[in-house]
Protein backbone atom coordinates (compact mmCIF):
# COMPACT_ATOMS: atom_id res chain seq x y z
CA UNK A 1 0.00 0.00 0.00
CA UNK A 2 1.56 3.44 -0.94
CA UNK A 3 1.86 6.03 1.42
CA UNK A 4 0.85 9.52 0.23
CA UNK A 5 1.28 12.59 1.97
CA UNK A 6 -0.65 15.51 2.22
CA UNK A 7 0.00 19.29 3.09
CA UNK A 8 -2.25 21.50 4.96
CA UNK A 9 -1.47 25.16 4.18
CA UNK A 10 -0.59 25.36 7.70
CA UNK A 11 2.33 23.10 7.03
CA UNK A 12 1.14 20.00 9.37
CA UNK A 13 1.33 16.83 7.11
CA UNK A 14 -0.84 13.93 7.17
CA UNK A 15 0.87 10.37 5.46
CA UNK A 16 -2.10 7.74 5.02
CA UNK A 17 -1.79 4.61 3.56
CA UNK A 18 -3.66 4.36 0.77
CA UNK A 19 -6.11 1.33 -0.44
CA UNK A 20 -4.98 -0.38 -3.81
CA UNK A 21 -6.94 1.00 -6.34
CA UNK A 22 -7.86 3.93 -5.02
CA UNK A 23 -7.29 7.66 -6.25
CA UNK A 24 -5.08 10.25 -4.08
CA UNK A 25 -8.78 12.35 -3.52
CA UNK A 26 -10.30 8.72 -2.39
CA UNK A 27 -7.32 8.19 -0.38
CA UNK A 28 -7.84 11.97 1.13
CA UNK A 29 -11.71 11.50 1.87
CA UNK A 30 -11.05 7.93 3.04
CA UNK A 31 -8.47 9.30 5.99
CA UNK A 32 -10.69 12.19 6.71
CA UNK A 33 -7.58 14.67 4.78
CA UNK A 34 -8.57 18.83 4.92
CA UNK A 35 -9.09 20.63 1.75
CA UNK A 36 -9.68 17.55 -0.59
CA UNK A 37 -13.56 17.89 -1.45
CA UNK A 38 -14.50 15.48 -4.70
CA UNK A 39 -17.76 17.80 -5.25
CA UNK A 40 -18.16 15.62 -8.32
CA UNK A 41 -17.04 12.78 -6.91
CA UNK A 42 -14.32 11.83 -8.98
CA UNK A 43 -15.28 12.19 -12.44
CA UNK A 44 -12.99 14.99 -13.55
CA UNK A 45 -16.47 17.39 -13.85
CA UNK A 46 -14.96 19.72 -11.01
CA UNK A 47 -11.83 20.93 -9.76
CA UNK A 48 -12.43 20.99 -5.75
CA UNK A 49 -9.76 18.29 -5.15
CA UNK A 50 -6.81 20.45 -6.70
CA UNK A 51 -3.54 19.96 -5.41
CA UNK A 52 0.11 21.21 -5.93
CA UNK A 53 2.17 17.44 -6.28
CA UNK A 54 5.45 17.94 -4.68
CA UNK A 55 7.14 14.85 -5.73
CA UNK A 56 7.15 12.06 -8.44
CA UNK A 57 6.08 14.63 -11.14
CA UNK A 58 7.49 12.25 -13.65
CA UNK A 59 5.44 9.39 -12.45
CA UNK A 60 2.54 10.90 -12.69
CA UNK A 61 -0.24 10.00 -15.53
CA UNK A 62 -0.85 12.30 -18.43
CA UNK A 63 -2.95 15.19 -17.84
CA UNK A 64 -6.12 15.11 -20.27
CA UNK A 65 -7.52 17.43 -21.89
CA UNK A 66 -10.71 17.33 -19.16
CA UNK A 67 -8.32 18.22 -16.43
CA UNK A 68 -6.10 20.96 -18.24
CA UNK A 69 -9.10 22.99 -19.03
CA UNK A 70 -10.99 22.20 -15.56
CA UNK A 71 -7.31 23.30 -13.91
CA UNK A 72 -8.35 26.92 -15.20
CA UNK A 73 -11.20 26.89 -12.96
CA UNK A 74 -9.51 25.78 -9.80
CA UNK A 75 -10.53 28.23 -7.09
CA UNK A 76 -6.81 28.19 -6.08
CA UNK A 77 -4.19 29.67 -8.41
CA UNK A 78 -2.96 27.37 -10.93
CA UNK A 79 0.64 26.28 -11.17
CA UNK A 80 2.87 23.87 -12.88
CA UNK A 81 2.59 21.35 -10.40
CA UNK A 82 -1.07 21.42 -10.21
CA UNK A 83 -3.47 18.17 -10.43
CA UNK A 84 -6.29 17.01 -9.78
CA UNK A 85 -5.84 14.10 -7.58
CA UNK A 86 -8.93 12.32 -8.51
CA UNK A 87 -7.01 12.05 -11.84
CA UNK A 88 -4.15 10.06 -9.87
CA UNK A 89 -4.38 6.25 -8.96
CA UNK A 90 -2.17 5.43 -5.80
CA UNK A 91 -0.35 3.06 -7.45
CA UNK A 92 3.36 1.95 -5.39
CA UNK A 93 4.77 3.68 -8.42
CA UNK A 94 3.67 6.89 -6.12
CA UNK A 95 4.91 5.50 -2.78
CA UNK A 96 5.70 8.46 -0.99
CA UNK A 97 4.19 10.51 -3.19
CA UNK A 98 3.75 14.48 -1.59
CA UNK A 99 1.15 16.61 -2.40
CA UNK A 100 0.43 20.47 -0.74
CA UNK A 101 -3.25 21.39 -0.24
CA UNK A 102 -4.07 24.32 -1.59
CA UNK A 103 -5.21 27.50 0.74
CA UNK A 104 -9.34 26.95 1.06
CA UNK A 105 -10.98 30.13 -0.64
CA UNK B 1 -32.97 23.19 26.44
CA UNK B 2 -30.42 21.24 24.33
CA UNK B 3 -27.64 22.99 22.54
CA UNK B 4 -27.05 20.34 20.11
CA UNK B 5 -27.83 20.47 16.40
CA UNK B 6 -30.09 17.81 15.16
CA UNK B 7 -30.29 16.85 11.42
CA UNK B 8 -33.08 14.29 9.98
CA UNK B 9 -32.01 12.44 6.92
CA UNK B 10 -27.66 11.30 6.29
CA UNK B 11 -28.01 11.75 2.15
CA UNK B 12 -25.78 14.36 0.55
CA UNK B 13 -27.54 17.14 2.63
CA UNK B 14 -27.43 15.98 5.96
CA UNK B 15 -23.96 14.64 5.50
CA UNK B 16 -22.73 17.88 4.05
CA UNK B 17 -24.48 20.27 6.91
CA UNK B 18 -22.40 18.03 9.15
CA UNK B 19 -19.36 18.40 7.36
CA UNK B 20 -19.94 22.00 6.95
CA UNK B 21 -20.62 22.52 10.63
CA UNK B 22 -17.40 21.58 11.58
CA UNK B 23 -15.47 23.44 8.86
CA UNK B 24 -17.28 26.65 10.15
CA UNK B 25 -16.22 26.34 13.95
CA UNK B 26 -19.12 24.73 15.12
CA UNK B 27 -18.11 22.60 18.35
CA UNK B 28 -20.99 21.28 19.71
CA UNK B 29 -22.83 18.42 19.68
CA UNK B 30 -24.36 17.60 16.19
CA UNK B 31 -27.09 14.50 16.12
CA UNK B 32 -27.30 12.81 12.72
CA UNK B 33 -30.66 10.36 12.22
CA UNK B 34 -31.17 8.48 9.59
CA UNK B 35 -33.17 5.13 9.15
CA UNK B 36 -30.79 3.72 6.27
CA UNK B 37 -28.67 1.46 8.66
CA UNK B 38 -25.48 2.31 5.99
CA UNK B 39 -22.79 4.42 6.82
CA UNK B 40 -23.79 7.68 4.73
CA UNK B 41 -22.59 7.15 1.34
CA UNK B 42 -22.85 8.59 -2.24
CA UNK B 43 -25.70 8.52 -4.59
CA UNK B 44 -24.27 9.36 -7.52
CA UNK B 45 -22.56 6.29 -8.25
CA UNK B 46 -25.04 3.83 -7.81
CA UNK B 47 -26.43 4.32 -11.40
CA UNK B 48 -22.97 4.00 -12.82
CA UNK B 49 -19.53 3.14 -11.43
CA UNK B 50 -21.56 1.09 -8.42
CA UNK B 51 -24.52 -0.69 -10.95
CA UNK B 52 -20.80 -1.33 -13.04
CA UNK B 53 -19.29 -3.09 -10.33
CA UNK B 54 -16.54 -0.93 -10.79
CA UNK B 55 -16.53 -0.01 -7.00
CA UNK B 56 -17.84 -1.60 -3.98
CA UNK B 57 -20.10 -0.49 -1.20
CA UNK B 58 -17.53 0.56 1.12
CA UNK B 59 -15.97 3.08 -1.22
CA UNK B 60 -19.35 4.91 -1.35
CA UNK B 61 -19.10 6.14 2.09
CA UNK B 62 -18.29 9.55 2.42
CA UNK B 63 -16.26 8.92 5.63
CA UNK B 64 -15.25 6.16 7.26
CA UNK B 65 -17.03 5.19 10.88
CA UNK B 66 -14.53 6.71 13.29
CA UNK B 67 -15.05 10.41 11.35
CA UNK B 68 -18.16 10.47 13.34
CA UNK B 69 -16.84 9.68 16.49
CA UNK B 70 -13.58 11.51 15.83
CA UNK B 71 -15.87 14.79 15.35
CA UNK B 72 -18.95 13.89 17.94
CA UNK B 73 -21.15 13.19 15.93
CA UNK B 74 -23.56 10.58 17.46
CA UNK B 75 -25.50 9.02 14.65
CA UNK B 76 -28.85 7.05 15.32
CA UNK B 77 -30.06 4.91 13.12
CA UNK B 78 -33.60 4.60 13.76
CA UNK B 79 -36.68 6.49 11.88
CA UNK B 80 -37.67 9.77 12.65
CA UNK B 81 -41.50 9.54 13.45
CA UNK B 82 -42.82 13.25 14.79
CA UNK B 83 -41.43 16.70 15.46
CA UNK B 84 -42.70 17.61 18.43
CA UNK B 85 -42.02 21.39 17.87
CA UNK B 86 -43.08 22.86 21.13
CA UNK B 87 -40.61 21.19 23.54
CA UNK B 88 -37.99 21.45 20.42
CA UNK B 89 -37.54 17.31 20.02
CA UNK B 90 -37.75 14.65 16.95
CA UNK B 91 -39.66 11.99 18.63
CA UNK B 92 -38.13 8.40 17.42
CA UNK B 93 -39.88 5.25 16.09
CA UNK B 94 -39.31 3.82 19.77
CA UNK B 95 -40.81 6.34 21.53
CA UNK B 96 -37.21 7.71 22.63
CA UNK B 97 -36.66 11.72 22.22
CA UNK B 98 -33.91 13.72 20.52
CA UNK B 99 -33.97 17.03 21.84
CA UNK B 100 -32.61 20.01 19.41
CA UNK B 101 -31.36 23.25 19.58
CA UNK B 102 -31.92 24.03 15.96
CA UNK B 103 -33.40 21.22 13.58
CA UNK B 104 -32.38 20.48 10.01
CA UNK B 105 -34.56 18.33 7.68
CA UNK B 106 -32.85 16.49 4.98
CA UNK B 107 -35.09 14.26 3.93
CA UNK B 108 -34.87 13.84 0.73
CA UNK B 109 -37.04 12.08 -1.68
CA UNK B 110 -38.79 9.28 -2.04
CA UNK B 111 -39.11 7.13 -5.79
CA UNK B 112 -42.85 7.61 -7.18
CA UNK B 113 -43.65 4.10 -7.14
CA UNK B 114 -45.06 1.79 -9.87
CA UNK B 115 -48.42 0.90 -9.52
CA UNK B 116 -50.00 -0.72 -13.38
CA UNK B 117 -50.33 -4.48 -13.44
CA UNK B 118 -47.37 -6.32 -12.66
CA UNK B 119 -45.45 -3.71 -10.67
CA UNK B 120 -44.88 -6.21 -8.26
CA UNK B 121 -43.57 -9.21 -10.57
CA UNK B 122 -40.49 -10.11 -9.06
CA UNK B 123 -37.33 -8.62 -11.75
CA UNK B 124 -39.38 -5.27 -11.36
CA UNK B 125 -36.51 -2.53 -9.48
CA UNK B 126 -36.49 1.24 -8.69
CA UNK B 127 -32.94 2.76 -8.19
CA UNK B 128 -32.47 5.05 -5.22
CA UNK B 129 -31.00 3.91 -2.49
CA UNK B 130 -27.88 1.45 -1.94
CA UNK B 131 -30.28 -1.68 -1.30
CA UNK B 132 -31.69 -0.78 -4.40
CA UNK B 133 -28.75 -0.52 -6.38
CA UNK B 134 -26.95 -3.59 -4.60
CA UNK B 135 -30.37 -5.86 -5.92
CA UNK B 136 -30.66 -4.22 -9.34
CA UNK B 137 -26.29 -4.59 -10.04
CA UNK B 138 -27.12 -8.09 -8.96
CA UNK B 139 -29.79 -9.03 -11.04
CA UNK B 140 -28.55 -7.21 -14.32
CA UNK B 141 -25.77 -10.13 -14.33
CA UNK B 142 -27.97 -12.55 -15.43
CA UNK B 143 -30.68 -10.31 -17.70
CA UNK B 144 -30.69 -10.37 -20.91
CA UNK B 145 -33.13 -8.03 -22.03
CA UNK B 146 -34.53 -5.12 -19.92
CA UNK B 147 -37.30 -2.49 -20.10
CA UNK B 148 -36.60 0.44 -18.63
CA UNK B 149 -39.84 3.04 -17.74
CA UNK B 150 -38.99 6.66 -17.76
CA UNK B 151 -36.14 8.43 -19.87
CA UNK B 152 -34.96 10.97 -16.49
CA UNK B 153 -31.50 10.93 -15.65
CA UNK B 154 -32.05 7.69 -13.40
CA UNK B 155 -33.75 5.62 -16.37
CA UNK B 156 -31.06 6.66 -18.89
CA UNK B 157 -27.81 6.46 -16.73
CA UNK B 158 -29.17 2.49 -15.80
CA UNK B 159 -29.88 1.91 -19.72
CA UNK B 160 -26.68 3.22 -20.46
CA UNK B 161 -24.86 0.60 -17.88
CA UNK B 162 -27.16 -2.46 -18.75
CA UNK B 163 -26.58 -1.82 -22.37
CA UNK B 164 -22.44 -2.07 -22.19
CA UNK B 165 -23.11 -4.99 -20.05
CA UNK B 166 -24.46 -6.57 -23.23
CA UNK B 167 -28.68 -6.57 -22.82
CA UNK B 168 -31.16 -5.74 -24.79
CA UNK B 169 -32.48 -2.34 -24.04
CA UNK B 170 -36.02 -0.46 -24.19
CA UNK B 171 -36.62 2.85 -23.07
CA UNK B 172 -40.04 3.59 -22.52
CA UNK B 173 -41.42 7.31 -22.10
CA UNK B 174 -44.25 9.05 -21.81
CA UNK B 175 -42.87 12.55 -23.24
CA UNK B 176 -41.76 12.84 -27.00
CA UNK B 177 -37.94 13.17 -25.82
CA UNK B 178 -35.90 11.81 -23.06
CA UNK B 179 -35.24 14.42 -19.93
CA UNK B 180 -37.82 16.57 -21.66
CA UNK B 181 -38.47 17.94 -17.70
CA UNK B 182 -34.64 19.31 -17.42
CA UNK B 183 -33.06 19.68 -20.99
CA UNK B 184 -33.54 21.37 -24.21
CA UNK B 185 -34.92 20.01 -27.17
CA UNK B 186 -31.23 20.03 -29.08
CA UNK B 187 -29.69 17.64 -26.10
CA UNK B 188 -32.65 15.85 -25.97
CA UNK B 189 -32.55 15.33 -29.90
CA UNK B 190 -28.89 14.31 -29.16
CA UNK B 191 -28.92 12.18 -26.56
CA UNK B 192 -31.90 10.00 -28.29
CA UNK B 193 -29.14 9.80 -31.46
CA UNK B 194 -26.08 9.14 -29.37
CA UNK B 195 -28.07 6.33 -27.00
CA UNK B 196 -29.81 4.73 -30.07
CA UNK B 197 -26.48 4.58 -31.42
CA UNK B 198 -25.52 2.54 -29.12
CA UNK B 199 -28.05 -0.28 -29.81
CA UNK B 200 -30.69 1.49 -27.17
CA UNK B 201 -34.14 1.14 -28.46
CA UNK B 202 -36.49 4.31 -27.68
CA UNK B 203 -40.20 3.94 -27.05
CA UNK B 204 -41.54 7.84 -27.19
CA UNK B 205 -45.26 8.76 -26.18
CA UNK B 206 -45.85 5.90 -24.70
CA UNK B 207 -47.01 4.43 -21.42
CA UNK B 208 -46.06 1.20 -19.67
CA UNK B 209 -49.72 -0.61 -19.62
CA UNK B 210 -48.58 -3.73 -17.78
CA UNK B 211 -46.29 -6.43 -17.01
CA UNK B 212 -46.71 -9.65 -17.33
CA UNK B 213 -44.66 -12.57 -16.05
CA UNK B 214 -44.23 -16.18 -15.70
CA UNK B 215 -44.12 -18.02 -12.12
CA UNK B 216 -43.97 -14.47 -10.34
CA UNK B 217 -40.59 -13.26 -12.51
CA UNK B 218 -41.15 -10.60 -15.37
CA UNK B 219 -41.44 -11.35 -18.67
CA UNK B 220 -42.73 -8.33 -20.74
CA UNK B 221 -43.97 -5.42 -20.82
CA UNK B 222 -46.71 -4.22 -22.79
CA UNK B 223 -47.06 -0.51 -23.99
CA UNK B 224 -49.55 2.08 -24.70
CA UNK B 225 -49.68 1.32 -28.40
CA UNK B 226 -49.52 -2.19 -28.12
CA UNK B 227 -46.15 -3.03 -28.63
CA UNK B 228 -44.92 -6.75 -26.53
CA UNK B 229 -41.47 -5.89 -25.50
CA UNK B 230 -40.00 -8.88 -23.70
CA UNK B 231 -37.51 -8.06 -20.59
CA UNK B 232 -36.30 -10.21 -17.48
CA UNK B 233 -35.75 -7.43 -16.17
CA UNK B 234 -37.63 -3.48 -15.62
CA UNK B 235 -36.42 -0.91 -13.98
CA UNK B 236 -38.67 2.17 -13.35
CA UNK B 237 -37.23 5.85 -12.87
CA UNK B 238 -40.29 8.05 -12.72
CA UNK B 239 -39.82 10.61 -10.47
CA UNK B 240 -39.88 11.36 -6.96
CA UNK B 241 -41.81 13.24 -4.43
CA UNK B 242 -40.23 14.85 -1.79
CA UNK B 243 -40.66 13.76 1.98
CA UNK B 244 -42.36 16.24 3.68
CA UNK B 245 -44.72 14.36 6.01
CA UNK B 246 -42.57 14.63 9.36
CA UNK B 247 -42.38 18.48 8.59
CA UNK B 248 -46.61 18.75 7.75
CA UNK B 249 -47.80 16.35 10.23
CA UNK B 250 -46.12 19.17 12.40
CA UNK B 251 -47.74 21.90 11.51
CA UNK B 252 -44.83 23.40 9.18
CA UNK B 253 -45.93 25.01 6.03
CA UNK B 254 -45.64 22.59 2.50
CA UNK B 255 -46.22 22.26 -0.78
CA UNK B 256 -44.25 21.01 -3.17
CA UNK B 257 -42.02 20.15 -0.57
CA UNK B 258 -40.99 21.58 3.27
CA UNK B 259 -41.10 25.23 2.21
CA UNK B 260 -38.53 27.53 3.24
CA UNK B 261 -37.04 31.28 2.93
CA UNK B 262 -33.73 32.54 1.15
CA UNK B 263 -32.07 31.72 4.02
CA UNK B 264 -33.79 27.97 4.16
CA UNK B 265 -35.64 28.67 7.32
CA UNK B 266 -39.18 27.19 7.44
CA UNK B 267 -42.42 28.38 8.66
CA UNK B 268 -40.42 27.36 12.00
CA UNK B 269 -37.52 29.57 12.87
CA UNK B 270 -36.27 26.44 14.91
CA UNK B 271 -36.31 23.92 11.58
CA UNK B 272 -34.32 24.84 8.42
CA UNK B 273 -34.64 22.26 5.66
CA UNK B 274 -32.46 21.51 2.42
CA UNK B 275 -32.15 19.05 -0.57
CA UNK B 276 -34.68 17.19 -2.14
CA UNK B 277 -37.43 18.10 0.35
CA UNK B 278 -36.89 21.86 0.45
CA UNK B 279 -38.84 24.11 -1.71
CA UNK B 280 -37.09 27.90 -1.89
CA UNK B 281 -37.30 31.26 -3.69
CA UNK B 282 -35.40 31.31 -6.68
CA UNK B 283 -32.64 33.67 -6.38
CA UNK B 284 -33.47 35.51 -9.68
CA UNK B 285 -37.10 35.51 -9.39
CA UNK B 286 -38.46 34.72 -6.17
CA UNK B 287 -40.47 31.76 -7.13
CA UNK B 288 -40.44 28.60 -4.83
CA UNK B 289 -38.78 25.98 -6.68
CA UNK B 290 -37.33 22.35 -5.75
CA UNK B 291 -34.05 21.21 -7.11
CA UNK B 292 -33.59 17.34 -7.29
CA UNK B 293 -29.66 17.45 -7.30
CA UNK B 294 -26.57 16.41 -5.45
CA UNK B 295 -25.22 19.83 -6.04
CA UNK B 296 -28.40 21.68 -4.60
CA UNK B 297 -28.39 19.47 -1.56
CA UNK B 298 -24.78 19.97 -0.79
CA UNK B 299 -24.83 23.89 -1.43
CA UNK B 300 -27.75 24.30 0.48
CA UNK B 301 -26.07 22.22 3.64
CA UNK B 302 -23.12 25.18 3.72
CA UNK B 303 -25.97 27.74 3.36
CA UNK B 304 -27.32 26.67 6.62
CA UNK B 305 -24.56 26.07 8.13
CA UNK B 306 -23.09 28.98 7.41
CA UNK B 307 -26.16 30.06 9.00
CA UNK B 308 -25.55 28.44 12.11
CA UNK B 309 -22.18 29.61 12.92
CA UNK B 310 -21.80 32.45 10.99
CA UNK B 311 -24.73 34.12 10.51
CA UNK B 312 -27.45 33.64 7.24
CA UNK B 313 -26.84 34.55 4.35
CA UNK B 314 -29.31 34.54 0.85
CA UNK B 315 -29.26 31.51 -0.83
CA UNK B 316 -28.24 32.28 -4.53
CA UNK B 317 -25.97 29.51 -5.56
CA UNK B 318 -26.33 29.23 -9.61
CA UNK B 319 -27.81 25.67 -9.90
CA UNK B 320 -25.58 23.05 -11.90
CA UNK B 321 -26.12 19.40 -11.91
CA UNK B 322 -24.33 16.32 -13.89
CA UNK B 323 -25.28 13.04 -15.70
CA UNK B 324 -23.28 10.37 -16.95
CA UNK B 325 -24.72 8.32 -19.69
CA UNK B 326 -22.05 6.05 -21.00
CA UNK B 327 -19.62 8.17 -22.26
CA UNK B 328 -21.16 11.38 -22.62
CA UNK B 329 -20.86 13.22 -19.61
CA UNK B 330 -23.82 15.83 -19.36
CA UNK B 331 -23.40 19.18 -17.32
CA UNK B 332 -25.85 21.16 -17.37
CA UNK B 333 -26.04 25.08 -15.73
CA UNK B 334 -28.54 27.42 -14.46
CA UNK B 335 -32.08 26.34 -15.27
CA UNK B 336 -33.48 26.36 -18.76
CA UNK B 337 -36.84 26.25 -17.50
CA UNK B 338 -38.84 28.64 -19.75
CA UNK B 339 -35.79 29.19 -22.52
CA UNK B 340 -37.34 30.77 -25.67
CA UNK B 341 -33.82 30.38 -27.67
CA UNK B 342 -31.24 28.13 -28.41
CA UNK B 343 -28.01 28.08 -29.36
CA UNK B 344 -25.56 24.84 -30.01
CA UNK B 345 -21.54 25.57 -29.69
CA UNK B 346 -18.44 22.76 -30.45
CA UNK B 347 -18.76 19.80 -32.12
CA UNK B 348 -21.85 17.58 -31.55
CA UNK B 349 -20.55 15.29 -34.06
CA UNK B 350 -17.48 14.13 -31.95
CA UNK B 351 -20.28 14.71 -28.66
CA UNK B 352 -18.18 17.59 -27.67
CA UNK B 353 -20.79 20.90 -27.48
CA UNK B 354 -22.53 23.16 -25.23
CA UNK B 355 -26.23 24.21 -25.80
CA UNK B 356 -26.60 27.61 -25.01
CA UNK B 357 -30.09 28.82 -23.46
CA UNK B 358 -31.88 31.89 -23.43
CA UNK B 359 -34.56 33.67 -22.45
CA UNK B 360 -36.06 36.89 -23.12
CA UNK B 361 -32.48 37.37 -25.17
CA UNK B 362 -31.10 36.74 -21.81
CA UNK B 363 -28.17 33.66 -20.92
CA UNK B 364 -30.25 31.37 -18.65
CA UNK B 365 -28.69 28.46 -18.68
CA UNK B 366 -25.74 25.88 -20.54
CA UNK B 367 -26.18 22.69 -21.19
CA UNK B 368 -22.36 21.10 -22.00
CA UNK B 369 -22.03 17.59 -23.50
CA UNK B 370 -18.08 16.08 -22.20
CA UNK B 371 -17.40 20.27 -22.13
CA UNK B 372 -16.45 20.50 -18.83
CA UNK B 373 -14.19 23.99 -19.36
CA UNK B 374 -17.34 25.52 -20.60
CA UNK B 375 -19.47 24.12 -17.89
CA UNK B 376 -17.04 25.66 -15.45
CA UNK B 377 -17.01 28.79 -17.59
CA UNK B 378 -20.81 28.93 -17.18
CA UNK B 379 -21.36 28.22 -13.91
CA UNK B 380 -19.00 31.78 -13.47
CA UNK B 381 -20.81 34.11 -15.74
CA UNK B 382 -24.69 32.96 -14.41
CA UNK B 383 -23.56 33.90 -11.15
CA UNK B 384 -22.92 37.25 -12.54
CA UNK B 385 -25.45 39.28 -14.35
CA UNK B 386 -23.03 40.20 -17.17
CA UNK B 387 -24.17 37.48 -19.68
CA UNK B 388 -23.80 37.17 -23.48
CA UNK B 389 -26.86 37.88 -25.23
CA UNK B 390 -28.11 35.61 -27.72
CA UNK B 391 -26.86 38.31 -30.87
CA UNK B 392 -23.93 38.13 -29.21
CA UNK B 393 -23.65 34.47 -29.06
CA UNK B 394 -24.46 34.43 -33.00
CA UNK B 395 -21.00 35.52 -34.09
CA UNK B 396 -18.78 33.33 -35.68
CA UNK B 397 -15.86 33.92 -33.45
CA UNK B 398 -17.95 33.10 -30.51
CA UNK B 399 -16.94 31.16 -27.37
CA UNK B 400 -17.63 30.91 -23.77
CA UNK B 401 -13.87 31.17 -22.91
CA UNK B 402 -13.22 34.11 -25.20
CA UNK B 403 -16.29 36.46 -23.64
CA UNK B 404 -15.44 35.67 -20.32
CA UNK B 405 -12.20 36.91 -21.15
CA UNK B 406 -13.37 39.97 -23.02
CA UNK B 407 -15.99 40.42 -19.88
CA UNK B 408 -12.63 41.10 -17.61
CA UNK B 409 -11.04 43.11 -20.65
CA UNK B 410 -13.78 45.63 -20.83
CA UNK B 411 -16.39 44.92 -18.07
CA UNK B 412 -17.93 48.15 -18.74
CA UNK B 413 -19.12 47.88 -22.70
CA UNK B 414 -20.57 44.39 -21.17
CA UNK B 415 -22.53 45.90 -18.63
CA UNK B 416 -23.97 48.16 -21.29
CA UNK B 417 -25.53 45.36 -23.30
CA UNK B 418 -26.53 43.13 -20.57
CA UNK B 419 -28.46 46.28 -19.18
CA UNK B 420 -29.72 46.82 -22.67
CA UNK B 421 -31.05 43.12 -22.67
CA UNK B 422 -32.41 43.43 -18.79
CA UNK B 423 -31.98 40.50 -16.53
CA UNK B 424 -35.72 39.26 -15.46
CA UNK B 425 -37.61 39.74 -18.24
Amino acid sequence: MPTISYIQPDGSTVSVDAEPGVSIMQAATMNDIDGIVAECGGNAMCATCHVYVESHLDQLPEMSEDEDALLYSAAAERKPNSRLCCQIPATEALDGLIVRVPQAE
Amino acid sequence: MSEQIVIVGAGHGGFQTVVALRQYGYVGKIVLIESDTHLPYQRPPLSKAFMKGDISAEALCFKPERYYGDHNIERISKQATAIDRPNRRVVLDDGSTVPYMHLILATGACNRPLTIPGSDLDGVHGLRTLTDAAALSHRLKTATSVAVIGAGFIGLEFAAVARAAGATVHVIELAGRPMARAVSEPVSAFFTDALSGTGIHFHFNQTTERIIGVQGSVTGVETSQGESLEADLVVYGIGVTPNAQLASEAGIKCANGIIVDECLTSSDPDVSAIGDCASFPQADTGELIRLESVQNAADQARCVAKKLTKGAERFAVVPWFWSEQGNLKLQIAGLSTGHDQTLVLGDPAANRYSVLCFKNSVLIAVESVNAPADHMIARRILSSTIRPSYEEACSKAFTLKSWEASTKESPAQHEAESARTHLCG
